[in-house]
């Protein structure tokens, strides 16, 4: 089970990119806006694409009264979501070791496989959450309070992956580095999982 | 009756024919150097959205300021505010910009900007400053390309009309600034009877500090006093060398158009000042006492300051042998123009039809076997003969200034006969001539009086405008041409008005500077004395008289945005920080009844206006620049009570 250990190592390692680079991006282009506004979603916290960028969305977003993009402090996720993914890599790197010493069945980098998609899929649902807070929970007081065609006030929820016209926005969130690389190192950690059955039915 | 009305009708139309043929001889005649036959709209035409192949910096003229253009657009970029003043922006009447208008004489509001000069290494362009020199009252400005903003000004003490000037030596060691009307030096009561020899021509070598772009003077050469007018440095091979071309050797001091047009020639000097450095680091040379305003504005603090400096150091030529000498050059020479390999210095002889070629290999043979003819105060003239390169025969009337596109051409253009001229520098033959509209001063090749020319356009800068736009009154404005020179033949694209009187003008690829150009300045690195970063820091306080408002903006309020307790007779000052930290969101600022101007604030920069309200009531402020769809609400109100009130000062922001 060399073979498959050093992959599900690898594959658990590549999610230390998590650390370095972002998980999403979102970018808001608009006529005013050339060069478009962006926002990199790290596990830790949200970055302006450019130095001032959030400083400009969150001046945007109040007049239609959106809460300012969260600092760090105030999320529990930038606080809890890199300790989990530590941890993860931990773990599989651990179970990778074992399993390359031939002392933990394959099994086991499947079972990290699947607790690592449900994380990953809470994740999302929580992001997805948020989002829907943040796009939606408007100051009564906002400078511009738009209705939809029907008469229901507007909302603003960026959309969760994909392109959106919003205002005279046009918006796009998509995954980030940090999120192809989480893709990869979990379809490694599979690819360990049959390497690991292959090296153990011989 | 009805045969006299078919006369009239024939009459009439035979008069439409008239004037129709006219129309039609104008058309052809301007046909030939019209567009429409070739793709010469294609050819400037930039799209939507696109951006000019170069930078072109054309100088104010008498506006006193600095013309940005695109070439081969014609499209005016910006009008950037160097000696006048600009109510558009507040430039010269804001507190942080006030001093760099200072000078000995006081606040000069004014000047007539003539010679742009953009930075060189080893050459080339380089794109990090451009000079710009103030004509009427001596200065030289630098203006930083990264902010496009007048960084810094210097005042030349013991000069008048600094007119052959702001050239710079080809690392930038130097921006050299020469006096067209000499002067007493010092200046005292005589009588303008005793000019001859008694009045003096200093030519101001101004040393360039290669990090910060700061200049400082390192030495005046003091030379006889003729007329100075135009300069140019020697570059490659004659690196080390500047020349000066003079006009009124005669030294008249009365009715120069005939009295210092009787001399068959009049010089070139030049000046080998690498020579004089040395001479001066070697404590060479005299200090005397001065008074010439030094002004800086610092990019950190958005203030500039102005220094009055008492002393500075001059040099007598006869002091450092070797380091002057006279080149004859026929008829009251104004351009002096070195190509690009530094062998050939041009005398523009304006009064005469030839051109004139020095060369600086002669030169130097001139000097070293003492080939001299006479002296002029004890400078050596070398005999015209020994360094005459050649002559351009009878090229046109009147030749000013002469550019080259690196190709081996030069392009030189003449006043009188209207015209740009292309001949080939060594055979001196002459290829090609094109007429301008009209009397052009200046031509301007991109670099083309560098080592290093980017030969593609010339722009023909001209003195008179007459018919070539639409007409609008007594008063016009300036015209420029644009020719492409890639070709055997040049050929005019282009026809665009300027500001001011464009004398000279500079151009440069727009990638050596379009990706460094500042977009705001950081709020983190403003450390200006009244900023208000926080906004738990502002607040209004007053001394005596004085009532300083420490106010921020950002989309689409001030803050605050109610002030009372000033009272008539106070003297206001608004400190405004502009907090957005975003490209092209200033904000500006205006208040009723300013005696000065408005001020337009950059993001991350903190401007103050001085407002002395002289009535009692509720005076209303606002922001000029539409910054916002809250544009129009982004305003404010200042109480203003009787002299004698007793109400507190008191600022708000969002309270009822």
């Amino acid at each position: 089970m060399k073979k498959a250990g050093i992959i599900m190592i690898i594959g658990s390692l590549l999610l230390l990119g998590l650390f370095k680079f972002p998980l999403w991006n979102i970018m808001l282009g608009a006529p005013q806006y050339p060069d478009p506004l962006g926002m990199d979603i790290y596990i830790q916290g949200i970055q302006g694409v450019e130095e001032f960028d959030i400083q400009n969305i969150d001046g945007l977003n109040h007049y239609i009264g959106m809460k300012p993009i969260p600092k760090v402090e105030e999320m529990w996720e930038f606080d809890v979501f890199p300790k989990v993914v530590g941890l993860m890599i931990a773990l599989g790197v651990i179970i990778g070791i074992l399993g390359f010493l031939g002392k933990l069945s394959y099994k086991w980098f499947l079972g990290w496989f699947i607790v690592m998609s449900i994380l990953g899929l809470l994740g999302m649902y929580d992001f997805n959450l948020w989002l829907i807070d943040y796009g939606t929970d408007l100051d009564p007081k906002a400078i511009m309070k738009l209705e939809n065609l029907d008469g229901t006030p507007m909302t603003y929820k960026p959309p969760l992956i994909g392109y959106q016209k919003m205002l005279n926005f046009d918006v796009d969130s998509w995954p980030g580095v940090g999120a192809y690389m989480i893709f990869i190192g979990m379809l490694l950690t599979v690819v360990a999982f049959f390497v690991g059955k292959k090296e153990y039915n011989k | 009756m009805k045969k006299s009305i078919n006369i009239l009708i024939s009459a009439i139309m035979v008069a439409g024919l008239v004037s129709c043929n006219d129309g039609g001889t104008k058309k052809s005649k301007s046909g030939g150097q019209g567009g429409l036959a070739t793709n010469a709209a294609e050819r400037v035409y930039v799209a939507p959205g696109e951006h000019d192949e170069f930078y072109g910096f054309m100088s104010g003229g008498f506006s006193g300021q600095l013309g940005v253009y695109g070439l081969p657009s014609g499209r005016l970029l910006k009008v950037l505010p160097v000696f006048s003043q600009n109510p558009e922006n507040g430039w010269g009447y804001t507190e942080e910009t006030k001093p760099m208008l200072n000078t000995s004489f006081g606040f000069v509001p004014w000047d007539d900007s003539h010679h742009p000069d953009i930075s060189q290494t080893e050459g080339v362009l380089d794109g990090r400053w451009i000079f710009i020199n103030g004509n009427n009252t001596p200065r030289i400005a630098r203006i930083g390309l990264e902010s496009f903003k007048t960084e810094e000004i210097i005042e030349i003490p013991n000069s008048a009309g600094n007119h052959s000037s702001s050239f710079i030596t080809e690392n930038t060691e130097y921006v050299v600034a020469g006096t067209r009307f000499s002067v007493p030096v010092p200046q005292k009561d005589m009588s303008i009877n005793e000019y001859k020899g008694n009045f003096k021509g200093a030519l101001t070598f101004i040393k360039v500090d290669q990090e910060t772009g700061r200049m400082n003077i390192k030495f005046q050469l003091m030379m006889p006093g003729f007329n100075y007018d135009l300069s140019h440095p020697g570059r490659d091979k004659s690196h080390g060398w500047f020349f000066f071309t003079t006009y009124n050797t005669e030294e008249a001091h009365s009715l120069l158009e005939v009295n210092a047009s009787q001399n068959d020639k009049d010089f070139i000097a030049a000046v080998n000042w690498k020579k004089i450095e040395e001479y001066v680091n070697n404590g060479g040379g005299k200090k005397v006492p001065a008074r010439y305003a030094h002004n800086i504005l610092d990019e950190h603090t958005h203030t500039a300051t102005s220094t009055m400096i008492d002393k500075v150091l001059t040099v007598d030529p006869l002091e450092v042998p070797g380091a002057v000498y006279f080149l004859p050059t026929p008829k009251s020479p104004h351009g002096c123009d070195v190509d690009p390999t530094g062998e050939y210095i041009i005398g523009n002889g304006k009064l005469s039809a030839d051109l004139t070629v020095h060369s600086f290999t002669k030169m130097l043979d001139a000097i070293e076997n003492k080939k001299f003819d006479g002296e002029a105060y004890g400078i050596p003239i070398l005999n015209f003969e020994d360094i005459l390169a050649g002559v351009v025969k009878q090229p046109g009337l009147g030749p000013l200034h002469t550019e080259f596109d690196g190709k081996g051409n030069a392009y030189t253009t003449f006043f009188i006969s209207s015209e740009v001229v292309k001949w080939k520098v060594g055979t001196w033959e002459v290829l090609d001539r094109q007429p301008v509209f009209y009397s052009v001063g200046h031509g301007m090749i991109p670099g083309g009086n560098s080592r290093k020319p980017f030969g593609k356009y010339f722009v023909a800068l001209n003195k008179i405008t007459k018919d070539r736009y639409l007409p609008t009154g007594p008063e016009l404005t300036q015209s420029a041409q644009l020719f492409d020179i890639t070709g055997d033949k040049m050929e005019l694209l282009l026809d665009f008005p300027t500001i001011g009187e464009p004398h000279y003008a500079a151009a440069i690829p727009a990638e050596m500077v379009a990706p460094k150009s500042r977009k705001i300045f950081k709020l983190a690195e403003n450390k200006h004395k009244y900023a208000v970063l926080d906004n738990s820091d502002v607040r209004v306080e007053r001394d005596g008289k004085e009532v300083h408002i420490y106010m921020n903006m950002i989309r689409s309020h001030f803050n605050p945005d109610n002030i009372e307790g000033v009272k008539v007779g106070d003297k206001v000052y608004f400190h405004i920080t502009n907090h957005e930290q975003d490209f092209d969101v200033p904000h500006g600022f205006a208040v009723i009844g300013a005696n000065n101007a408005e001020m337009l604030i950059m993001p991350g920069a903190t401007e103050t206006l001085v407002w002395e309200p002289k009535q009692v009531g509720v005076w209303p402020f606002y922001c000029t620049d539409f910054c916002s769809a809250l544009h129009q609400e982004m305003q404010g109100y200042v109480r203003v009570s009787p002299a004698d009130s007793d109400i507190e000062l008191s600022w708000t922001l969002g309270e009822d």
